[in-house]
């Protein structure tokens, strides 16, 4: 049972590394700003209409 | 079948009606739409418009922006700067879809020198950085101007203090607290199900282990608990801190006491729970909307700066810079910041925001003018009087009795009298034990009834049912500003309402033309008034519903007189009496007058409408408040007003905004409890001053002054459901502490015997917790429900 004060003494630092990650991203501003990243992930990555290999190559990514 | 569809800008999504301006095959419906699509379509930059359909928003008129080259300016109004790079963050009203968020953060397109932009979309706030020897500031905030995002820099932009940090260290404390109690409940659960004999080697170590776990809660987090308990107490009154951070003390003792001693576990797992449970009542109440300004004041509807004049020269100057003397030059449309002299010009003031009267007034030499007003027409020149901060308007914000205006919620003023209970009870059981001759029991039963009867559950009761209420307003269009005012609401028992912009609503207004108009005629009018962008010629345009034009020529438009123009070989005058070419006689003193080769046709007055459902919303509210407007017009309106009310009701026409604060004080003298209802900076002083200030705005991105709440035109009918519904919480607090008095009374059965066991303590406080959270939530829904709000 001696195992079980290594693996307490594991959960506890675990769980420290835990809240120190969610100190940081506070620090971080990442929770400041809770919906602007949500709408940015959705917009397209370039599609510039002069250069139309650009488009098929764009095309062929995401179909495959 | 084919759809009849207006056609509608391909930027703003205006309808068109008159000019319709081609370009790509594309319909826009001015000037500054198109000029933006090219801008958009040279950058590359068209697919804004794939994201929403019409997501532009119309130019504005010209601000001039030379105050931005001024370094003094500048580095009050940028976040950071180095030698390359300078960061700004600006407040843009006009952001509100996801298309404004993709084209202002590829601004690097239209101009390699903005390296960043990033945008806060519920802060309708954004960050740029730019290389400053490539672009300057004032160029920076024309392109933004250009694409149709004008940032709003006002004065309190300069005076901007930071409130988020309070928010953050909250959330600090809540995370600590919850990764304590986390831990703390992991090393309890063996002790609530009984150790066998292997077992019971570790339960020193789970002690010591939630032991080193409550610190941190009892010293970092509920640190603001006993500093409000001590300051309380000095001031010799009881709030509901006093009894938490003595609860908290006793649990924490114990829980030494019992480590140390008895090599028990004691009542970590109380005491943890107990912090994060009010650590996250304290959130929930703190929580407010973002992307609404309750504080504004007049900083906020002044600009930053002002052209000086300086032997001739212009120059702008800060406001807070500006000194007795100065000079100030000011153009059309542009504010007074200071009471000052007329000095050269023709002076004609609106004073709408001051005064709530909608005319213009003329200022005559050497007469003062009031900070606040607008000049509508050519520039003047003014000298300042009084310093920006102590004039007349200003002086509303710096008045003394604002501070007198703090009253008990339910909770503080119950908190002492609960406070005493407990303390009774728990005396009287030490002392029984004590004369038992059992002192351990004594002190067992004495802290076991201070822990038990724990407040806790009116410290989130309160909280957790007034933020559903707040959310429940929120959806209606009724902003309230935290959970405190809607405490507030539920006291209030006269309202006084603002008369413009109040009772009445400018956006429909309706047109009338007073005198006999051909249909030809018309056509002449109707093409002059279209080339003004002036609001009464658009509003007037749209009235008359026409859609052939004549050409026109030699049009001159003068800045608060009027139009004239050559139309169809008719010389036609629209606008005040002083652009008309011969005195005419008529009664109606405002309006635009109309001449058509030296004959008066008539003039159009705009009426000011009555926002609908009034007399219904009036008959309600007049059976529970008692009813008082206050208008700094004249009283030409009051006999339709009168209309509305019952006869007793009290009219106060043509207030100062002094005044209207001091009828407000009066009937607070009077220990009436008063919601006040207005709108412009007028009523500012009015609406600080009462209980409740609501201030109604059919846009909650326009200016408002500093209030309590800020209410949705269209949702002014509610307000007495509104006013109902906050009573209605009031109720549920109430109940609910009732149910938790219930749940104190089983807990302190088994705390005065002695027999307290923490497994007791840690369960009945998360039920009591539990069952008080879930019934506010039903019971708010419930009445929300009932009062028509859901």
């Amino acid at each position: 049972m001696m195992i079980l004060y290594f693996l307490i003494g594991c959960s506890i630092v675990m769980a420290l590394i835990f809240l120190a990650a969610f100190f940081w991203s506070l620090k971080d501003g990442q929770q400041d700003d809770m919906v602007t990243p949500g709408i940015r992930v959705l917009f397209d990555d370039e599609i510039s209409p002069s250069s139309d290999d650009d488009k098929i190559s764009d095309k062929n990514h995401f179909s495959a | 079948m084919e759809v009849l569809k207006a056609i509608t800008c391909y930027h703003c999504g205006e309808e068109i009606s008159s000019i319709d301006l081609l370009y790509d095959q594309k319909h826009f419906c001015c000037a500054g739409c198109k000029s933006v699509y090219q801008i958009l379509s040279e950058n590359n930059l068209c697919a804004y418009y794939t994201y929403n359909d019409t997501p532009g928003s119309r130019l504005n008129e010209n601000t001039h922006l030379a105050y931005l080259d001024e370094p003094t300016i500048v580095t009050q109004l940028i976040d950071y700067k180095d030698e390359e790079n300078t960061i700004i963050t600006f407040y843009i009203p006009s952001i509100h879809c996801s298309s404004c968020i993709w084209l202002l953060e590829h601004l690097y397109k239209i101009d390699p020198a903005i390296f960043s932009s990033r945008i806060d979309f519920l802060k309708k706030e954004v960050t740029i950085g730019f290389k400053h020897q490539d672009i300057t500031l004032r160029n920076l905030v024309q392109t933004l101007i250009h694409i149709g995002y004008e940032p709003a820099v006002n004065l309190q932009d300069v005076t901007k203090e930071n409130t988020n940090s309070v928010n953050k260290s909250l959330i600090l404390k809540i995370a600590i607290a919850g990764f304590c109690m986390g831990n703390v409940m992991l090393f309890s659960f063996p002790a609530y199900f009984g150790l066998s004999s292997l077992e019971k080697q570790f339960q020193d170590l789970f002690a010591w282990l939630n032991l080193v776990f409550t610190i941190p809660v009892v010293f970092y987090c509920a640190k603001d608990y006993f500093i409000s308990a001590i300051t309380s107490l000095k001031h010799k009154h009881v709030n509901l801190d006093t009894p938490l951070a003595l609860i908290i003390a006793v649990l924490f003792l114990r829980t030494v006491f019992s480590v140390l001693f008895t090599n028990d576990a004691g009542f970590a797992d109380t005491l943890t729970g107990l912090v994060f449970l009010l650590l996250m009542g304290k959130w929930v109440k703190q929580r407010t909307y973002h992307h609404i300004s309750f504080d504004r004041d007049y900083r906020s509807y002044f600009p930053i700066a002002i052209t000086t004049l300086k032997e001739g020269i212009e120059k702008p100057v800060a406001i807070n810079e500006l000194a007795i003397g100065d000079r100030l030059w000011i153009r059309n449309g542009e504010l007074v910041p200071a009471d000052s002299i007329l000095m050269k010009g023709d002076a004609w003031m609106d004073m709408s925001f001051v005064t709530g009267e909608i005319e213009p007034k003329q200022k005559v030499l050497g007469e003062i003018i009031y900070a606040g007003g607008k000049q509508i027409g050519e520039s003047i020149e003014i000298e300042v009087v009084k310093l920006a901060s102590q004039s007349y308007l200003t002086s509303l914000w710096n008045k003394e009795h604002y501070k007198c205006k703090t009253t008990q919620n339910f909770n503080d003023s119950i908190a002492k009298y609960f406070s005493l209970v407990v303390f009774l009870i728990a005396f009287s059981a030490m002392g029984y034990w004590f004369v038992n001759q059992n002192t351990y029991k004594a002190w067992a039963a004495f802290t076991a009834v201070i822990i038990v009867a724990c407040p806790c559950v009116l410290a989130l009761s309160t909280p957790f049912t007034l933020s559903a209420i707040l959310s429940v307003f929120d959806k209606k269009g009724f902003y309230v500003k935290n959970t405190d005012a809607v405490e507030q609401l539920a006291h209030c028992d006269a309202i006084v309402f603002d008369k413009t912009g109040t009772l009445s609503t400018a956006e429909n207004a309706r047109v009338n033309f007073l005198g006999i108009l051909t249909a030809e005629e018309n056509k002449l009018v109707v093409s002059l008034l279209n080339h003004s962008s002036h609001p009464l010629s658009r509003q007037i345009v749209k009235s008359l519903n026409c859609s052939h034009f004549y050409p026109i020529s030699k049009y001159i438009e003068t800045a608060g007189k009027g139009i004239s123009g050559l139309v169809n070989n008719k010389m036609v005058y629209a606008g005040s009496e002083r652009i008309l070419p011969f005195e005419i006689e008529t009664k109606q003193k405002s309006g635009v007058h109309v001449v058509i080769d030296d004959t008066y046709k008539g003039t159009f007055c705009v009426e000011q409408q009555w926002r609908t459902g009034l007399s219904t919303l009036i008959s309600i509210l007049q059976k529970q408040f008692k009813l008082k407007v206050l208008s700094g017009d004249t009283n030409k309106d009051e006999q339709a007003l009168r209309t509305f009310f019952v006869p007793q009701t009290i009219f106060q026409f043509e207030q100062s905004p002094h005044q209207k604060l001091d009828s407000v004080l009066a009937q607070q003298k009077n220990g009436e409890k008063v919601m006040m209802i207005g709108d412009g900076l007028n009523d500012a002083g009015a609406l600080k001053q009462s209980d409740f200030g609501i201030a109604l705005t059919d846009n909650i991105n326009n200016f408002t002054p500093g209030c309590d709440a800020i209410l949705k035109g269209s949702s002014l009918l509610y307000l007495p459901n509104f006013y109902q519904l906050s009573k209605d919480g009031l109720k549920i607090i109430k109940i609910s502490f009732a149910i938790a008095i219930s749940y104190n009374c089983i807990g302190v059965y088994y705390a005065v015997q002695g027999t307290l066991y923490p497994l007791v303590a840690a369960i009945l406080m998360p039920i009591s917790t539990i069952t008080i959270i879930s019934f506010t939530t039903i019971a708010t829904r419930f009445f929300a429900h009932r009062n028509k709000l859901i």
